[in-house]
């Protein structure tokens, strides 16, 4: 019984760690900054190749993770530099520039690096409860969930950068006009956004087949997870990705992968038609 | 021959006589091969053997002097992995490049897009994948290995040496589908029995509910006909958990080299049928291989995609220059006849006349601990002779259908 019950922990802590990790970048790029950014794959992929590089170069894998996120930021950074910065204003721009950019490098990598790399092994370490095994890593994956959602909420609730970030993306004009280096934040800001999505390939490239375009295999979810959540990104990704995460298990579980995906996306359309402004719209209200 | 072969050939010999003075190869307007293979997209992994296959075979064949006397012209395009574009550029090779023959696809997705375009042309199309069998289709010459020769061949050697319970994860579109009713009819055959079936959608890479849902079940073995990138991540998070099931395939190792691409042991105890696989130990092979790998040096492994596709350029030399002929229906009357045979390197192939399918030497390969690939047994050649026995008959009718065990030629 207790490996019932911990196998549905287990199968929802899995869940949960894969929409938190790949809509947690999402979640301040596009909930928060506005940026419909259609890279974000890419940024995954790209934290997923940096991490096998470096590996296979004689890096320790945790070590590997952490270059590889922050390479995704400081690639992110230049990106903001370079081609976001001119669509702050223009949203529906933003899609079709970071389209275009997302196009551009997933054909560039084939190009390089070639149609697929070897892959570099999950960590050892499984563990038997009942008549179920279970790798260890995913649990670590899980961790590193709840860890992102602490962090996040630490840099933009608790820091002074935290405060002028939000009041930035609130108002650009008025954060200017008190004093707020607006430029500068919004850099910062894409930059954390692009590093969450870079961690996000870090952790998952151990477990999966690494190919130019693997980012895709997130995009559904992370989209879905910040439409979801809604305008305050900091209240609304985490239970919408609770609320989704319980929906997908439990159907996976009962009825296979089809019926799963097919259930998630439906609850995803039944809550956009019921709560237009997503979850997090009902969460402040009931905080006020 | 008739009279306007016999004015044909005059214009011809009266246009090579002047061309001879200049350059002797101008004289005849290359053939033009179309190919349609993904090496961009979700599936360029797979696809870039193909378009390699193809290109050394162009070579070696333009080198040695074209077909008919005619060099090859080969055109590509590359559908990135998408249907709509497989239809487009597939109208496109056909009705404006006019091209003589038309090769390629990769999923069963994209060539049951082409097929009604093909078919309502003249133009003969090479499907060069080993697939799930079925399609009676006078256009359609299919290369690579079915159900008769990769499951009928497997599925018992598994059930014998493993067990009668078989769980199966298949990509769910028709080639996963109906390889599962391919499981599904041979278990029943033989007595066992399928604890589970779970289809998964192209695109999905995680797996921890469905190695739950396996070891609930508890079967003896699986059968893994997952397709594509994300959904072979399966291997890696099975092997994680340490699920160590022995599993069987009909596209693994040979066609998506898993062996090559993920880290020991997450392939091991994996078995697979194949008419070709990189590891064949034979002169032939191993000429067929240097030649390959002296061409494309970084290729990470020669799968038999790869080299389906390279024996379907020997074959339709093969079959034109019986023929005489590039026209469909000249072609057909080679094939018919039963003489449509190439000496590939896996051994001599044939086209059988009947369903237009080809006979493959049949090899049960098993992947060990360190990814060595070990041939447990050889099945010597074994002929497509399913499609036959239910009463597909080309040289008499052309149904442009496909069949499974549960979609049968309706009795007249």
């Amino acid at each position: 019984m207790s490996a019932e019950l911990f196998s549905v922990f287990y199968q929802f802590a899995d869940v949960f760690a894969f929409l938190i990790l790949s809509a947690a970048g999402l979640a301040i790029v596009f909930g928060m900054m506005g940026v419909i950014n259609m890279a974000h794959g890419e940024f995954i992929m790209c934290g997923a190749y940096v991490t096998v590089g470096l590996v296979n170069l004689g890096v320790p894998l945790p070590i590997a993770q952490i270059l590889a996120a922050l390479t995704a930021g400081i690639i992110g950074m230049i990106v903001e530099f370079l081609v976001v910065r001119r669509f702050y204003k223009r949203p529906l721009d933003s899609l079709l520039a970071t389209w275009g950019l997302s196009l551009i490098v997933t054909q560039s990598m084939l190009l390089i690096v070639g149609s697929a790399v070897r892959g570099i092994g999950t960590p050892e370490g499984s563990f038997a409860i009942g008549g179920y095994t279970f790798s260890t890593y995913r649990l670590v994956l899980f961790g590193c969930a709840v860890a992102v959602l602490a962090g996040l909420y630490i840099i933009f609730m608790k820091t002074r950068f935290g405060v002028i970030a939000r009041a930035t993306m609130q108002n650009a004009a008025m954060a200017k006009a008190l004093g707020a280096r607006t430029g500068r934040i919004y850099s910062i800001s894409f930059g954390i956004g692009t590093a969450l999505a870079g961690l996000c390939g870090a952790l998952y490239a151990p477990t999966m087949t690494l190919i130019p375009t693997m980012g895709a295999t997130f995009v559904v979810e992370s989209f879905v997870t910040v439409v979801i959540g809604g305008a305050n990104v900091l209240l609304g990704t985490a239970p919408a990705a609770v609320f989704l995460a319980m929906i997908r298990m439990a159907l996976n579980a009962s009825y296979g992968q089809i019926i799963g995906q097919i259930g998630m996306l439906f609850a995803v359309i039944l809550i956009i038609r019921v709560l237009p402004e997503g979850l997090s719209s009902v969460l402040v209200r009931r905080g006020r | 021959m008739n009279s306007g072969r016999i004015v044909e050939m005059a214009l011809l010999a009266a246009v090579l006589g002047t061309a001879a003075i200049g350059s002797a190869q101008a004289a005849e307007p290359p053939l033009k091969v179309g190919l349609l293979e993904d090496v961009s997209g979700d599936l360029a992994f797979m696809g870039m053997p193909k378009l390699h296959g193809s290109q050394l075979a162009v070579e070696e064949i333009n080198k040695s002097g074209g077909i008919l006397g005619r060099q090859i012209e080969l055109i590509h395009l590359d559908p990135q992995g998408d249907n709509a574009r497989y239809q487009e550029f597939g109208r496109r090779l056909l009705n404006r490049d006019k091209v003589d023959v038309l090769i390629g696809g990769i999923t069963s997705a994209s060539r049951e897009a082409l097929r009604p375009i093909v078919d309502r042309t003249t133009t003969p199309y090479f499907y060069t994948n080993q697939y799930e069998g079925g399609v009676c289709d006078a256009s359609m010459i299919s290369m690579g290995a079915v159900p008769e020769q990769q499951f009928s061949t497997l599925i018992p050697w598994m059930v014998e040496k493993f067990g009668k319970k078989v769980y199966v994860i298949a990509a769910d579109y028709n080639f996963g589908q109906i390889s599962a009713e391919w499981n599904r009819k041979i278990m029943k055959d033989l007595g066992g029995e399928v604890v589970g079936e779970e289809f998964i959608p192209l695109g999905v890479s995680q797996f921890a509910q469905t190695i739950q849902n396996i070891q609930k079940a508890k079967p003896d073995w699986l059968l893994t006909i997952n397709v594509g990138a994300a959904q072979d991540s399966f291997f890696e998070q099975a092997a994680a958990a340490n699920l160590n099931l022995p599993m069987g395939s009909s596209i693994k190792v040979m066609l998506g080299f898993e062996h090559k691409r993920f880290k020991p042991p997450a392939l091991n105890n994996m078995h697979a049928t194949a008419n070709w696989f990189e590891e064949i130990d034979t002169p032939e092979a191993n000429d067929f291989k240097k030649r390959w790998h002296a061409k494309f040096p970084d290729e990470l492994y020669i799968n038999d995609m790869g080299y389906n596709a390279y024996n379907a350029l020997y074959m339709y030399k093969a079959l034109v220059e019986k023929a005489k002929s590039t026209k469909l229906d000249d072609v057909r009357k080679v094939i018919a006849s039963g003489d449509a045979c190439i000496d590939a390197p896996e051994g001599k192939v044939c086209i059988d006349p009947k369903s237009q399918h080809t006979s493959h030497r049949m090899r049960l390969i098993s992947v060990g601990p360190k990814h060595e690939v070990t041939v447990e047994k050889d099945y010597g050649t074994i002929q497509p002779y399913w499609l036959g026995e239910i009463g597909c008959d080309l040289t008499k009718k052309n149904d442009k259908d496909q069949y499974t065990p549960s979609h049968l030629p309706s009795k007249s």
